[in-house]
């Protein structure tokens, strides 16, 4: 498995489509014959994995949004499982 | 209005469309799920019928399409289908056997925003392959697999398992190994439609079973990562029945080729229920008010021994269907369930099924789909 740290940029895996569905009311993250629903947090912090951004810059992204929160290991901890369980990747740097 | 939805109303949402686009099919499965009377059912949906129906159940919250049939490659507009699905915002699933799935065809899709292929599979070798389905299609679905992948979509290779094929559930997974698919889903025949004809025919015996579910779990560990295995069991060897369509009107909405609206494939054949059509009727009203889709929604239809069940939850007495089939009332308990007064059916069919396998080493009688067996069946 490809390592995160916080320069690996990520990007969304082409399997699975982030949007946000109106019904639910919230974001989800479809995929062959499934969904997931997300909630808050990951939301905010999926619609930041763009394939540009790397890990730093999304903690950092959030962090402004809010300050003064202790974001920065929760968020890592969400990323690592959303890489685990296959719906972010690392980019190769190109 | 309210803060979690934008209905008022606390009723389920249809998240699964399955579009049914025609009843035609190369192919002549014996264990297939459509109407055994199929042949006297026409397609009689146009492309703007599919429009508007795909339009309203999105709007109802409808996030998942899958396009099947019959053979739903068979419309020619599919592609304008799918392009209006994806455009929408579904999930778009194309559900075939791969018979005329052409690399144009394969490109074509992946332009009309096509997310994801499923191709189904007879056996995981040619000649019991081409046998049950009738006609010579293996190597073109082998081929087909390999294009997909190509393609850039996601490959789910579908099995269906039965008697004959069940002890090679093995060549099925290295197979679907080699061709580089996401996920293999082993789905033991379920005995409606065609498949309740071929009972004896097709139903493994319960070594086969657990045998293949061992195999299976052997190598969801060597592909772990790689590749998703499923296996599904057939649950006449369950103590408690599937939690069908995860409840009547409760996630599941399928239109067939003539409009017609149903909780799922099979339900046609039930007696004393009209179902609605999508050409008289808004998906919106077929959901949430047709008597149809209330009918068996909820708890409140249930007899005993479910009535006063804590497993009702879970399971929701099981599937209506088979209740229907095996004791002749779609109100029973799912008779697979061994609190059911009429468990004993199911045990029937099992002995059945293992004395006809004693009896014949070789080929038994077995009633391929096909308009002819269709239209002498009816009667
Ligand atoms: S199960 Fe077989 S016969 Fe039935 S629609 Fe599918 S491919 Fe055709
Ligand atoms: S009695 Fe009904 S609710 Fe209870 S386990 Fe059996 S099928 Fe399920």
């Amino acid at each position: 498995m490809a390592q995160l740290d916080d320069a690996s940029v990520l990007a969304l895996s082409p399997k699975f489509r982030l949007q946000w569905e109106e019904a639910q009311n919230c974001y989800v993250l479809l995929y062959a014959e499934g969904m997931i629903k997300l909630n808050k947090s990951a939301s905010e912090i999926l619609t930041l994995v763009d394939g540009k951004r790397s890990l730093g810059a999304i903690i950092e992204e959030l962090k402004s949004r809010f300050p003064g929160a202790p974001i920065e290991s929760d968020v890592k901890e969400f990323i690592q499982v959303a890489h685990e369980r296959g719906w972010v990747h690392v980019k190769e740097p190109s | 209005m309210n803060a979690d939805g934008f209905t008022s109303k606390n009723l389920p949402k249809p998240l699964w469309l399955c579009a049914e686009l025609t009843y035609s099919c190369p192919l002549q499965c014996p264990y297939c799920s459509n109407p055994v009377d199929f042949a006297w059912q026409k397609d009689t949906l146009s492309t703007e019928d599919w429009i508007r129906v795909l339009r309203q159940a999105r709007r109802l919250g409808a996030v998942q399409l899958g396009f099947s049939g019959g053979e739903p490659l068979l419309r020619r507009d599919l592609e304008t289908l799918v392009s209006e699905g994806r455009k929408l915002g579904y999930y778009t699933n194309l559900i075939t056997s791969a018979y005329g799935l052409t690399e144009a065809r394969i490109k074509a899709l992946k332009e009309a925003g096509l997310d994801h292929i499923q191709i189904s599979f007879q056996a995981g070798v040619k000649e019991l392959n081409d046998f049950m389905a009738g006609t010579e299609v293996f190597e073109h679905k082998v081929a087909s697999a390999r294009l997909v992948k190509q393609y850039g979509y996601e490959v789910v290779l579908n099995f269906v398992i039965y008697r004959d094929n069940i002890d090679h559930i093995d060549v099925m997974l290295e197979m679907a190994a080699e061709i580089g698919a996401d996920q293999v889903e082993l789905a033991n025949v379920q005995y409606y439609g065609w498949a309740f004809l071929n009972r004896d025919r097709l139903l493994p015996t319960k070594e086969q079973v657990e045998r293949a579910e061992q195999i299976a779990h052997e190598y969801q560990e060597k592909f772990k990562g790689r590749m998703r295995v499923l296996f599904v069991v057939p649950d006449y060897y369950e103590e408690r029945p599937k939690a069908c369509m995860n409840g009547w009107g409760n996630l599941f909405l399928t239109i067939a080729p003539d409009g017609t609206a149903l909780p799922c494939q099979a339900a046609r054949q039930l007696p004393g229920l009209e179902f609605p059509n999508v050409r008289n009727h808004s998906v919106e009203w077929i959901w949430n008010e047709s008597p149809a889709f209330n009918r068996f929604r909820g708890f409140d239809w249930m007899r005993e021994p479910c009535r006063s069940c804590p497993e009702r939850f879970k399971d929701f007495g099981g599937c209506r269907c088979q209740a229907y089939l095996l004791t002749g009332d779609p109100a029973n308990t799912d008779p697979v369930c061994s609190l059911s007064p009429h468990h004993d059916l199911v045990l029937a069919a099992i002995a059945s099924a293992r004395a006809s396998a004693q009896q014949h080493s070789d080929k038994g009688k077995i009633v391929f789909r096909n308009v002819r067996n269709s239209v002498r069946a009816a009667h």
